[in-house]
Parts: structure tokens; C-alpha cells; sequence
């Protein structure tokens, strides 16, 4: 009747979580308290055995001195009762279930709350496997939906459940008929019976080995590669990396004249150094890979965590390039999203950082599953020249030569071009950037001009999309460019919001 | 739609071939007793400011401070002459798919909003507006920089206005 990994989730009926949910949450820290008591205890007893007493203002010991030790036992045993009655009441009023339409969790024992969200406005899938969890094969499963905290949690599902929950809740959020998601899901737990059944530990061994991408779904092989070079290379060569340069060198300056002066900076050190370990070890084994259901993407060592982007739930895309990373040609890739979620991405960063770091050929693969609409030649080719032309006539609508006042080294980069389906804006010749916006999620557009651009004949163009770590802007271009591609980004983000079905990105295949 | 009361249409000064100006479009322009609130807005700060400095710059008695005083009294009473332009200036109009809405003299914005992202429409209303029968409709959408808010508008306009709105919207729904 609980997380028995294949039972469907998805029949509508109130299901439970995964049994030792209440341990995982909140149960490791009584644990941990039970153990200080006993141990607290052992000293006692060998205190008592060895009969010598050293007049301890200790409760315990008080306890056990003045005779009303039964009612300390009481204490305890009615406290232990309360606390397990407790966790495993809240364990049972923790409900959840799957409709065609909604998932719906309630939970609380004296204040119930009740959330409900709908299946075609999830913009996210995430499961996060925390490292005890995954010691005992269990997983949270969010599913998030846009707004600020508007998670709906199954914290803790068995681990190959929430995999199965994860594919229904995307199957039925897509707009294929149920009928059609069973009958897969029969075919596939026929096929996977064998397996499952060899043995608790190896199956603990195997699902913590396992890749984070179920091979069922995904193309087997993420589309990239991160090799650990690189990733070293990366967090190295960050900004973060330039300020402590400059506290360091500050330090040692400082440090010259009194040398006592570095202990009270210990503590910031290992902060520092630990810094650089998280942001390595939570990018390890990163993985992105298209799945019909979206981008998936994941990462992590010890704790892992494993998303899933449903098509159309990107607002904006921005390939960027920090000054250091130059040479090597790596770049870097963010979203805007709708939805922001309660674990973070990979490199420790929020989780609108879909690549890490990568080179060119890594970031058309992203590219590519992130706008799949964007993927022609000639568009991919433009996408490049977005990214690493100095400028001119190449497919980009730029800045005018008296716009070098504003634009000091990037005016003849400086531009945007408007396709179809989304607006390229790219800026920055130092720190080179490119922006993305799919003009079907386009909240709207605004054009500004303020007293600088009006002597210089520019104006600026905005693009309005969900929060995030990107505004779409674009200054400096010609007054009479940027109102015709003001109007024309207008009528083709009506067009294209119109046109658009990627909420129910399946609906139109079936159809 | 019908008509609006007092509400003003028609080109919005200044034009020129060196401002933005977005040609074909028929502006509504908002009421102009919302130059009285605006006024009226700008004199309380200006006091509440200018008071407080005034204070800070009589216990400090540098006359450097004195300087700052006063050129801050000046700008808000440019401000204050410039508000009947600025007023003029706000704008805004119903097009076929999106609402137009522009503001500005020296910082120019104009904003399109596609009818389909509305998300909801808000209708506040001020005390001084209040009392000179003034409402506000701030229309909402799911990017915070959107930022459209059409002040001083008639009651009975702003309610005419927001049931419009929210037709449109529906009849042109979209996703997020």
C-alpha cells in the first residue's frame, strides 16, 4: 500500500511516503540526543558501580540521588512514547496523490495544510538524493510549479519510485492520455522484473553505482562531458578566486607588521577552502541529457540531484564568458526559470546554472535541448556568431559607430536579431555574453530612452521574463532600429505566445 | 471600447524627429487633476525631507550643508513645475493584442504588454486621489519589470478599463 516501487502513484487514491521518512527528516537529531543521554547513563552507571560519587550538581545524578528516579524513567518513557507516537502520526497523516490533473499533498497532525498544484503548470521535476537517503535508497521528489516557494514535496519516496513517479508526473502533465502511460508503464515493469529482485544490499549497491539518468528514458550518454580538468580549471579561475588574490595580498601586507593579527582569520580560510570543495564536489558527474519529457539535468557525488526542465518552461537563456575563461574557451550557461527550487544546482550555485562550464561544442549541445527550436544550421551558426564574432555584418543588427561614447569596446558587437521564434541579444566584447529569449514566454517589452541615449540617437530594448539571474537588455541601438525591432518583437512575441503548446508539449503529437 | 469620460486622447507632447515616438498609435492620456496628487505627493516629501536636512544642517551649522539644502530644494521644485508635463506625458492605449503604456519626458519608457500575460489587475486608490475621484490600475504580469501602472484615471473608467482588460486576457489566454 506505500512506496512498494511498482505500485502506480498515479491511480488518484492517497498514497504514503516512503516508511523512514520520519528518521530522515527530523529523526537523525533524537537519535542523536538518545545517544548523548546513554552515554550520559553509562558514566552514571559506572559511577554507581564503582560506587564513588563526586557530588555532580548533574540532573541525572540528582536524579538517582534523591529518590524520584522512577519519575525521571517516567519522564523519558513518556517523552520517547510522544515523540515516536508523534512521528509516526505525522508520517501517517502525510499523504499524497496523483490525478490526471493535480498533485496533492497534505500533511500535519494538529494543522493540516493542504497544497495542490496542476499538472500542466509544473515547470520542473527535481529529485535530490541526499547522502543518508541514498544510503537507504530513499529520494525527495519536488515538483515545482511557478512562484516563490511553490514546491510541492514527496520527501521521502523509495529511490526507484520516485524514478517511476517522476516519468508518470510528466507523462500525465504532457497531455498523453493515461490509457497510453499505462500501458507503457506494464510494458516496462515486465521488462525490469528480474532485476529488482536480487537481494536488498545489492540493490542498495547498485541503485547508489547507478547513473543519475534512468536508462530507460534518457539517451544513455549525456551530451556532455565535464572532465575534471576543466572543472578545476573553472572554479579556479573565477572571480571569487581574483577577490581572495586581493585579500591574501592584503593579509600578507597586514600580516608584515603584526603577525598575530592572521589567527582571527583561520575560520575564514577553512570557510574558503571549503567553498572550493562544495562547488567541486557538487558538480562532479554532471550529466545533462534530452528525455521526451525535457532537459534533464544532474550532478552531484555524494548527494545527488537530478532535474527535469519540461520543454517551454525556459524564459531566458544566457551563454556567458568570464574574462579568465578566455583563453580557454569555456564557457557558461543560465536560465531564467519560473520556479525556484529549495535545492540548490550544481556548483553549489542556484539552480538556474544549467552548464557549469564548457566549450563551444558543449554549449551548442545544451543550446540545442534548451531551444529546440533554435537548432537549424543557419541558426546554429548564427547562436556562434552571437557568441564569438567581433562584430559587423554578420546576421546581428548593431550598435551605430556614435554609440562608442556608451559602448567603449563593444560597440561593433553590440546588437540583437530576431528570429521567428526568439530574440538573440548579444553585448560585451570583454566579457563576452549572449542572451536568448524564446518570445513565447515573453512577459513584455519595454523601450527606454533617457537623456544620454537622446543626445546619441539610441534607445534601449527590454525584455520583461520571469526573475532571475537574467535581464534581457539591450542599449545603444539606433533610435529607428530599435523602435522597428521593438514593434516587430512585439507582434512576433504575440504571434509566438499564441501559437504555443508546450505546456502540453505531447498533446499535439497524439492529436 | 465606449467612451471615457474625460479622459483625453490624441498625440502627447513634446514630439519630435529626436525623441521616441511610436507613430499610429491613439493615446489615452490620463486625467489631468492627477497633476494635484502628484503635486501633492512631491510637496509632502519635500517637506519631510527638506525638514529633516534642514535639522541635521542646523545642529551641524557648516554652510556646506547649507549648499546641499538648497540644491535639493531645487530640484524637487523642478520637479514639482515639470509635473503637468509628466503628466501629459503618461500614456496609454489599447491596441489589438497588447496594451501600449508610455511614460516619461526626460526618461522615456514605453511598455507592450500582450494581453494573454496578464496575471491580474490591481485598482488602488490614494487619499488625495480618493478625494478628487482618481483611481490607479497597476496591471500585473509574471515579470516584476513590467511595471504598469496607469494612474489617475476616473473611478468608473479604471473599473471599465480592468473589466476590459481582464476580457481580453481571456480571450487571449496563454501559459506563463
Amino acid at each position: 500500500m506505500t512506496t512498494v516501487p511498482d505500485t502506480g502513484f498515479t491511480d488518484g487514491e492517497w498514497h504514503r511516503l516512503h516508511p523512514l521518512t520520519p528518521l530522515l527528516k527530523g529523526g537523525i537529531a533524537f537519535v542523536a540526543i538518545l545517544g548523548i543521554i546513554i552515554v550520559n547513563l553509562r558514566d552514571i552507571v559506572i559511577e554507581v558501580v564503582f560506587g564513588e560519587f563526586e557530588g555532580d550538581t548533574e540532573p541525572l545524578v540528582w536524579l538517582l540521588e534523591s529518590g524520584y528516579l522512577w519519575l525521571g524513567v517516567l519522564a523519558v518513557i513518556v517523552g520517547l512514547i510522544v515523540f515516536i507516537v508523534g512521528f509516526w502520526l505525522s508520517w501517517r497523516m502525510h499523504t499524497f496523490r496523483i490525478t490526471d490533473e493535480v498533485v496533492e499533498v497534505r500533511s500535519g497532525i494538529l494543522f493540516r495544510t493542504n497544497r495542490r498544484g496542476r499538472l500542466d503548470r509544473i515547470q520542473g521535476v527535481n529529485i535530490v538524493r541526499p547522502f543518508l537517503a541514498r544510503l537507504v535508497g530513499a529520494a525527495k521528489l519536488e515538483v515545482n510549479v511557478a512562484g516563490q516557494d511553490a514546491n510541492i514535496k514527496l520527501e521521502y519516496l523509495g529511490s526507484a519510485a520516485a524514478d517511476e513517479l517522476r516519468r508518470d508526473v510528466l507523462r500525465l502533465a504532457s497531455g498523453t492520455r493515461v490509457a497510453a502511460a499505462e500501458q507503457a508503464a506494464v510494458a516496462e515493469l515486465s521488462a525490469g522484473e528480474g532485476v529488482v529482485r536480487s537481494g536488498l544490499v545489492e540493490q542498495r549497491v547498485t541503485e547508489l553505482l547507478a547513473p543519475e539518468l534512468d536508462p530507460d528514458l534518457a539517451p544513455p550518454e549525456s551530451v556532455v562531458n565535464l572532465n575534471l580538468g576543466r572543472l578545476i580549471g573553472s572554479i579556479v579561475l573565477s572571480g571569487f578566486t581574483i577577490f581572495l588574490i586581493g585579500i591574501i595580498v592584503a593579509l600578507i601586507i597586514a600580516a608584515t607588521r603584526s603577525p598575530f593579527f592572521l589567527v582571527g582569520f583561520v575560520p575564514a580560510i577553512i570557510g574558503m577552502g571549503s567553498y572550493y570543495v562544495s562547488k567541486f564536489t557538487r558538480s562532479l558527474r554532471y550529466s545533462i541529457a534530452g528525455t521526451p519529457d525535457g532537459v534533464r539535468v544532474g550532478f552531484g557525488l555524494l548527494s545527488t540531484s537530478n532535474e527535469t526542465l519540461p520543454p517551454g518552461r525556459i524564459h531566458s537563456v544566457q551563454v556567458r564568458q568570464p574574462l579568465l575563461w578566455r583563453p580557454f574557451g569555456w564557457w557558461e550557461i543560465k536560465v531564467n526559470r519560473a520556479s525556484t527550487s529549495s535545492a540548490q544546482g550544481a556548483a553549489g550555485q542556484a539552480n538556474t546554472t544549467i552548464l557549469p562550464v564548457g566549450n563551444l561544442s558543449d554549449v551548442h549541445k545544451v543550446l540545442a535541448l534548451l531551444l529546440p527550436d533554435l537548432t537549424d544550421a543557419e541558426t546554429t551558426a548564427l547562436l556562434e556568431r552571437g557568441m564569438t564574432s567581433r562584430g559587423g555584418d554578420d546576421g546581428f543588427t548593431n550598435s551605430p559607430k556614435r554609440a562608442r561614447v556608451i559602448r567603449w569596446f563593444s560597440v561593433r558587437r553590440n546588437g540583437f536579431a530576431l528570429l521567428p521564434s526568439a530574440v538573440l541579444l548579444r553585448t560585451g566584447a570583454i566579457w563576452r555574453e549572449l542572451v536568448v529569449v524564446p518570445l513565447a514566454r515573453v512577459q513584455s517589452i519595454a523601450l527606454h530612452e533617457g537623456p544620454v541615449s537622446r543626445a546619441l540617437s539610441v534607445a534601449t530594448v527590454r525584455f520583461h521574463t520571469v526573475a532571475g539571474p537574467i535581464t534581457p537588455t539591450l542599449g545603444a541601438i539606433d533610435r529607428a532600429e530599435a523602435l522597428q525591432f521593438f514593434r516587430d518583437s512585439v507582434d512576433a512575441a504575440v504571434l509566438s505566445s499564441t501559437s504555443d503548446t508546450s505546456h502540453r508539449w505531447r498533446s499535439t503529437e497524439r492529436a | 471600447m465606449s467612451e471615457h469620460g474625460t479622459t483625453e486622447t490624441g498625440t502627447i507632447e513634446p514630439t519630435s524627429e529626436e525623441r521616441l515616438s511610436i507613430a499610429d498609435v491613439d493615446w489615452r492620456r490620463v486625467s489631468p487633476k492627477y497633476i494635484v496628487v502628484d503635486i501633492v505627493g512631491y510637496v509632502i516629501s519635500a517637506v519631510m525631507t527638506l525638514g529633516a536636512a534642514s535639522i541635521a544642517a542646523y545642529f551641524i551649522g557648516q554652510p556646506l550643508v547649507w549648499m546641499g539644502v538648497s540644491v535639493l530644494a531645487v530640484i524637487f521644485l523642478i520637479t514639482i513645475l515639470l509635473t503637468p508635463r509628466r503628466v501629459r506625458s503618461i500614456g496609454y492605449a489599447l491596441r489589438d493584442d497588447d496594451l501600449l503604456f508610455r511614460r516619461g519626458i526626460l526618461y522615456q519608457r514605453f511598455v507592450s504588454v500582450p494581453y494573454g500575460r496578464m496575471q491580474l489587475v490591481d485598482i488602488n486608490r490614494g487619499p488625495v486621489a480618493r478625494w478628487l475621484g482618481l483611481s490607479e490600475l497597476k496591471f500585473v504580469t509574471a515579470a516584476a519589470a513590467t511595471g504598469v501602472v496607469i494612474p489617475g484615471l476616473l473611478e468608473a473608467d479604471a473599473e471599465e478599463l480592468r473589466d476590459t482588460l481582464v476580457a481580453l486576457a481571456e480571450s487571449r489566454r496563454a501559459g506563463l
